[in-house]
């Protein structure tokens, strides 16, 4: 098993951060992990993106060049990022700012409304937590638990209390595309 | 100990202090920048020394004097600081003191790009710098083995009394990858460097002076210290190589590739092989010394050797060198922070077989 997924959006909109947590959870459950960050002279409103491969066998390239799993949080990286998907693949993209149809017919294609429900949950910011929760609940990768885990250990204590609503968040996700 | 997820740079900062390195000096500059970020968090947490230097210059005649005094000390740079840092490199390898230089490749020449490149293989492996040397070069192809190589760097630096290069590009510094991190954190002393007494640590008569010194007006007592740094070379080339044979045995083609590159070429090989075709890798861990030797020996079975590099053609020449003409040596290479990609990889396996 190695699945490859890429993770794009705005700088902002936490999809580093989504990549990481996926990662911690993969490595909870000793899955070999590999993380590689689009980096350069980034900025908030920017554009950014994130490789995670996820594998049970030493990981070769670091590079998400041909996703099997494209998670695209805005219009711009649906744009740049559609035509790449590995024939066969799946793409996931947050329709609440995406106005435009994916245009693939080869590929799964499931539109998660992330913003739409995080704002209903009560808090905007967890729409990266809205888009985890429904590739993870496609995916299968890892369970649910290692995924609270993982934010539990990146959140640390200082910002405990937002574990609940960002539960709520994975949970509200996993239901959209049940 | 439970494993971390680090950042390559992170992960080589963190390794460095658990290898009792207690003096960073650098200057920013992308794609390593965390390396000295993570040093300013973390050396006054432990007793240690982090000083943003004004210049590369200055950074690595800092490391001069720290090394001197006896200290575990590194920087850290990318392409284009590396290259402001050759006078005192060329310096330490003269004066033969043990220091560690992480080199975060960048595209190049010049100001070039900020994305991953191999372009300064031939800057680390010949020395870089004026006059006759070398420095033992490491690189690394997964954050854990960056984690290791940074140990190896500073006992290697410390056992031969010289400058030791570690070697990645702006992929390896800036993934996260799982982590075992060595123990013995936050020791306040060196814990496992060795004792120096040539180190200059104040006279006080029991002892010869410890004098630092790459200054020989007299030619041939300068010929005499060349002699005797060529020796030394000759004993790291000897005894230091290290790099790993993946399917070797019955491969038909053999890639050499190092670092990231390395991983890009075992996911080609792992497809090529999924289709019938017989290929391995020679993976170089040091690129100086090079493992010349199992090439050379590879080349009595297998049929040709491709060399895959982010870069122009560099290591080629030494895979070239040892092979010495019994079989081809093909090149596939990108350039300017552009990464070959594994189907490209393959295209190049395919044409060579």
């Amino acid at each position: 098993m190695e699945k490859r997924v890429l993770i794009a959006g705005f700088g902002g909109q936490g999809v580093l951060l989504m990549g990481q947590l996926l990662s911690k959870a993969g490595m909870r459950e000793n899955l070999e992990v590999c993380w590689m960050p689009s980096y350069g002279p980034e900025m908030r409103g920017g554009e950014a993106n994130c490789g995670v491969v996820i594998a049970d066998e030493p990981i070769g390239s670091p590079l998400v060049t041909e996703p099997d799993v494209a998670i695209l949080m805005n219009r711009p990286s649906l744009d740049k990022f559609e035509p790449i998907i590995a024939p066969g693949g799946t793409l996931l993209y947050n329709s609440s700012l995406i106005d435009a149809e994916p245009a693939r017919t080869d590929i799964m294609v499931y539109d998660v409304p992330c913003n739409d429900i995080a704002v209903k949950l009560g808090n905007a910011r967890v729409a990266n937590m809205v888009m985890l929760g429904a590739f993870n609940a496609l995916a299968g990768l890892v369970s649910m638990e290692s995924l609270l885990d993982a934010l539990r250990e990146t959140l640390g204590k200082g910002k405990e209390r937002l574990i609940p609503i960002n539960q709520q968040a994975l949970a509200a996700g996993a239901e959209s595309v049940a | 100990m439970a494993k971390l997820l680090m950042k390559g740079n992170e992960a080589i900062a963190e390794s460095a202090i658990r290898s009792g390195c207690r003096f960073f000096f650098g200057y920013p500059i992308t794609p390593q920048n965390q390396i000295p970020e993570y040093m300013s968090k973390r050396m006054p947490q432990i007793g240690g020394t982090f000083l943003q230097a004004e210049s590369e210059v200055s950074a690595i005649n800092m490391v001069y004097g720290a090394s001197g005094s006896g200290a575990r000390v590194m920087t850290s740079s990318s392409g284009p600081g590396i290259s402001l840092k050759q006078e005192g490199i060329s310096y330490l390898a003269g004066a033969q003191l043990p220091c560690v230089i992480v080199n975060i490749m960048r595209g190049g020449p010049g100001l070039g790009s900020i994305q991953p490149s191999q372009g300064d293989y031939f800057q680390s492996t010949r020395g870089g710098g004026h006059g006759d040397y070398r420095v033992p070069v490491l690189a690394p192809s997964s954050v854990s083995e960056a984690v290791s190589l940074t140990q190896r760097a500073f006992d290697l630096a410390d056992q031969y009394r010289t400058p030791v290069i570690l070697l990645g590009d702006g992929m390896i510094g800036q993934m996260m990858e799982p982590v075992d991190l060595p123990d013995q954190p936050d020791q306040p002393a060196a814990p496992s460097a060795p004792s120096k007494p040539w180190a200059a640590t104040g006279w006080d008569g029991s002892r010869p002076r410890s004098i630092i010194n790459s200054l020989y007006i007299d030619p041939s007592a300068l010929e005499r210290h060349n002699t005797m740094l060529q020796d030394k070379f000759a004993e790291i080339a000897k005894n230091e190589v290290a790099y790993s044979s993946e399917h070797t045995d019955d491969a038909d083609l053999i890639i050499i590739a190092y670092g990231t590159v390395a991983r890009i070429a075992r996911s080609a090989i792992r497809a090529a092989r999924a289709s019938g075709i017989k290929v391995g890798m020679i993976r170089p861990i040091t690129l100086w010394p090079f493992p010349s030797e199992p090439i050379a020996r590879a080349a009595r079975t297998a049929k040709a050797f491709l060399t895959v590099e982010m870069s122009a053609g560099q290591m080629v020449d030494d895979a070239r060198l040892a092979v010495g003409g019994l079989k081809p040596v093909y090149f596939y290479g990108r350039t300017g922070g552009m990464v070959p990609a594994v189907r490209d990889v393959l295209a190049r396996i395919k044409e060579a077989v």
